[in-house]
């Protein structure tokens, strides 16, 4: 099986989600979902409240003042995976475990991984 | 199976976001020892994929839908710490910019999506890859064991907290029986995604999902000087 470069599976990858949110998503089902169905059948909605944000921009997956609502839609999608990516990837670069050599005192990069698949 | 505003009470929303809290926060010691220069930005992209793959809302019977949880998926991927802090980012984010599970909920949605689909989904995942054959193939069908449970599983997690917190009235024997029998369904949906993905990323670099660490890999072709 051909090996591919991280970079490239990263860019696949975000590239792929992309085409998902932003193009997919326009032909999801429309019908609510298990826990949707399951509240209005049995009443469990009876007390909801609306959400506090339900006047923000994205508000319900579709960006507000674009009224076609394919090109809406898919913004939204787009939107979203590009913050979620930007927030996890922050998230978990500080989390990472330093190697060797990436100590903040300035020492050299010990890049001993280059050439393993990177 | 964003839980809005209004369903659980508020002492029972605040005792989930406690949980939620203490999750995320075993999950950011954890993740030090799963992620590190290679393996962070995947992470960020699985987080991203699961965003992308949310919004994808699949039929099942009865003018019902259901979606990717995800949380078995990105634990197969990055490991469960890791999982759990990438359905914790997605749900924040459809939280604070969708209008997609209430704010008061948030803290119920990361335990029963994020924390509970992990547990289960991963620790079941572990349990079948260690009764299948130790080779690479064996993975897709784990993960598709674990995806499938991980999801009534949460259905299971939410009955629990309307029993204990619901602001409505209703049998809990229903809710039980439908919450967790639509759930199988969409379990399904959530097994085939997540297996057919984690086969994807298997195929091309074997490496780079966690899960199959310390797995017999396929024999590989070199040169004398292990270059290939």
């Amino acid at each position: 099986m051909t090996r591919v470069r991280t970079r490239t599976l990263l860019i696949a990858g975000v590239l792929l989600a992309l085409v998902l949110a932003g193009f997919v998503s326009y032909y999801a089902s429309q019908s609510p979902d298990g826990l949707e169905k399951v509240s209005a059948d049995k009443g469990i909605d009876a007390k909801e409240q609306d959400h506090q944000l339900k006047d923000g921009p994205l508000a319900d997956y579709s960006v507000k003042g674009v009224h076609n609502e394919r090109l809406s839609g898919g913004l939204a999608g787009v939107i979203g995976v590009g913050a979620t990516l930007l927030v996890g990837t922050g998230v978990f670069w500080l989390v990472r475990k330093r190697s060797p050599g990436t100590d903040p005192a300035g020492a050299r990069t010990a890049d001993s991984g280059a050439g393993t698949g990177a | 199976m964003h839980i809005p505003n209004g369903f659980i009470d508020g002492p029972v929303s605040a005792g989930a976001a406690v949980v939620a809290v203490a999750g995320i926060a075993v999950g950011l010691r954890g993740a030090r020892r799963e992620l590190d220069e290679r393996t962070a930005p995947l992470a960020g992209l699985v987080a991203a994929f699961v965003f992308a793959v949310q919004m994808l809302n699949f039929p099942v019977a009865g003018g019902t839908s259901g979606h990717l949880l995800g949380g078995t998926l990105a634990a197969i991927l990055v490991g469960p710490y890791t999982g759990v802090l990438c359905v914790a980012v997605v749900l924040l984010m459809q939280g604070l910019f969708f209008a997609d599970g209430g704010l008061t909920a948030l803290g119920l949605n990361i335990t029963i999506m994020g924390i509970v689909t992990v547990v289960v989904g991963y620790g079941l995942f572990r349990l079948a890859l260690g009764l299948l054959p130790a080779r690479h193939s064996s993975v897709p069908i784990a993960a598709f064991v674990g995806a499938l449970v991980s999801v009534p599983a949460a259905a299971c997690v939410f009955t629990g907290f309307y029993a204990i917190g619901g602001t409505t009235d209703v049998s809990i024997g229903k809710v039980a029986g439908a919450m967790i029998g639509v759930h199988v369904l969409i379990g399904i949906g959530e097994a085939i995604i997540t297996a057919a993905t984690v086969s994807s990323v298997l195929a091309v670099r074997p490496d780079l999902v966690h899960g199959a660490r310390g797995l017999a890999r396929p024999l590989e072709l070199r040169s004398a000087g292990g270059t290939r």
